[in-house]
């Protein structure tokens, strides 16, 4: 709980709804007839909407990015290291944009929400959803807003594909392009961590199906388990080390299945704090999503020819220890830009962290991202710059 | 603009696509964007450099040489510049050969170390030269590959390649009869291009 909102904080947000009643056509070809997306902005959008950031969230985040719901929260939103006046990216310049993509379980619709057709909650019958289809409810947001061009759209992991896909699906509207540990497509190794999570999850006695809300329980020993496995993947091994070794909880081997590593017990509350705020549904939509996704295979996998159609300045940054989204993987993704000759910076940058460094305000990864999006600024109109 | 830094651009044709290997803060790349209407890359591996050419728009890659260029299709660039970095890596003479895949033409700038000066230091005074241009010790030198305006002319007759031009100046970047006349002796600077 903050005793008082820090100055460079974006300060109390209240989360707002947008609703949408023009039918969306999915990838997986069924179509959703309305749906409604929860959002949050920071910073004003000037005369010509031409300030707009848009920050699209990884797997388990949400809308809620920067700031307080109340004085009562524990921590900010998820990337508050990196949103507010004077931050990297700076609510003093930019009108920011963060939503909780569709199928996601934090107010927009999805499996948690009720299905107007049969009047009930969704659960596993909610469709299958692609990052293009996030891109394309992104897009008609930014319609609502009067947004034809954002200044930049920004986001690490599982929100790198989502900007990559904007840069080729809408070229024209966005200037720049940051995309923070991702990939252009996931390795075997990524799809098949992914398949033991869902596997998880879906054999658990409470999954009923996915119709588990009906039956008024939840796969909490699934989805922390998916969590568990999900969450070492996310840090390195160095950083495991350095937190943990091999602390132990009592003086003496106790020879049993109860806690004997310090590793164990985070391993447990992680897994048992993420069932508490996330949705098993969901999280099996958001792991396909990612499996699904390679724009390439448009082009019969020529990654360069799909962004040969980008228009946007880039900047890939990718993190050493990083070996859920390495960086050979943003590589591939600079490589194929150099190879269309677009305009392209990359960085490497040095973290302990593993693949959540993106989520941590590592100095250089700050500095990059402050400078790539202060020129942004510097080609807003005087009032903003 | 480092002086040296005009002359390579002197040398290189407008709207053309550059590749400069160890490009610095960038200042070179955008000079040429903003005057030949060029567009290119720098590669860098030293943080503040890096941060200063995301902050000027320069595109510049975090990557190290030595670790190779493969990633760079053939050809792909009309002219691969490396200004005062030949010579700190682990293999000039392979690198020569990867910038001209990658390249048509490249532009390499480095210290001549048979300046008579460097021959001073070392012949008389029997010490690796220390001066305002090269000012580093021995052990701590990112220098690992010193050669002279004849050592390196030599290395391209062998590779059969083309010295498309050829400058050597003084410490100032002017060149004058003299260091046209005994390169070797009186360049501090050398500057070749050349192709296959």
């Amino acid at each position: 709980m903050p005793d008082t909102i820090p100055v460079d904080s974006v300060g109390l947000i209240t989360p707002q709804v947008a609703h949408f009643d023009t039918p969306l056509v999915l990838a997986c070809g069924q179509t959703l007839p309305n749906y409604q997306l929860v959002y949050e902005t920071y910073g004003e959008l000037n005369a010509d909407a031409s300030n707009a950031i848009l920050i699209c969230h990884a797997l388990s985040g949400d809308h809620h990015a920067a700031g307080y719901h109340s004085m009562e929260d524990r921590k900010p939103g998820w990337w508050d290291s990196a949103i507010g006046p004077g931050k990297p990216i700076d609510t003093n310049h930019f009108f920011v944009i963060s939503l909780n993509n569709l199928g996601g379980c934090s107010g927009s619709t999805g499996p948690t929400t009720v299905n107007p057709a049969t009047g009930k909650v969704w659960g596993a019958e909610f469709p299958m959803v692609t990052v293009e289809d996030w891109v394309e409810t992104q897009a008609r947001f930014a319609d609502r807003f009067g947004i034809q061009t954002f200044a930049a759209i920004v986001g690490g992991s599982l929100g790198g594909m989502q900007v990559l896909d904007w840069s080729v699906r809408y070229p024209d509207r966005l200037q720049a392009a940051a995309i923070i540990a991702s990939a252009p497509k996931l390795s075997t190794q990524n799809i098949a961590f992914n398949e033991v999570a869902r596997q998880s999850i879906r054999r658990d006695p409470q999954f009923h199906d996915g119709q588990y809300i009906e039956q008024d329980t939840i796969p909490t020993n699934g989805l922390g388990l998916a969590r568990m496995l999900g969450h070492i993947t996310y840090l390195s091994d160095d950083s495991m080390g350095n937190k943990f070794g091999r602390q132990m909880r009592h003086d003496t081997y106790q020879y049993n299945y109860e806690v004997e590593f310090e590793v164990e017990s985070y391993l447990r509350y992680q897994g048992e704090a993420f069932t508490k705020r996330f949705d098993a549904n969901t999280y099996m939509l958001m792991t396909k999503a990612l499996d699904y996704f390679d724009p390439a295979a448009r082009e019969g996998g020529d990654l360069a020819k799909v962004l040969s159609k980008a228009q946007c300045e880039f900047l890939l940054v990718s993190f050493t220890t990083d070996w859920r989204f390495s960086p050979a993987r943003s590589e591939e993704i600079v490589d194929a830009l150099i190879r269309s000759g677009k305009h392209v910076s990359y960085t490497k940058i040095e973290a302990i962290e593993g693949h959540d460094a993106f989520l941590f305000p590592i100095p250089r990864y700050m500095n990059a991202l402050r400078g790539f999006l202060s020129r942004v600024a510097k080609c807003l109109p005087k009032e903003n710059a | 603009m480092r002086a040296d830094l005009q002359l390579i651009s002197d040398w290189i044709p407008s709207n053309s696509r550059v590749l400069d290997l160890g490009c610095g803060d960038g200042a070179l790349l955008a000079h040429l964007s903003e005057h030949k209407n060029v567009a290119g890359y720098g590669l860098e591996i030293d943080a503040e450099n890096i941060n200063m050419c995301i902050e000027r728009g320069i595109p510049v890659l975090e990557q190290d040489i030595d670790q190779g260029l493969q990633n760079f299709e053939e050809q792909g660039f009309e002219v691969v510049v490396m200004a005062h970095a030949l010579q700190q890596f682990r293999r000039p003479d392979l690198l020569l050969d990867e910038m001209l895949r990658i390249g048509k033409e490249a532009i390499i700038t480095f210290p001549n170390f048979g300046h008579w000066r460097n021959r001073v230091h070392l012949g008389i005074k029997g010490h690796m030269p220390v001066s305002e241009f090269l000012p580093y010790n021995w052990y701590d030198t990112p220098n690992i590959h010193f050669c002279t305006f004849n050592d390196f002319r030599d290395l391209c007759q062998d590779k059969g390649l083309k010295v498309q031009r050829w400058a050597a100046v003084d410490g100032q970047l002017h060149d004058h009869w003299w260091t046209r006349l005994m390169p070797n002796l009186f360049s501090e600077t050398a500057i070749f291009k050349v192709s296959r």
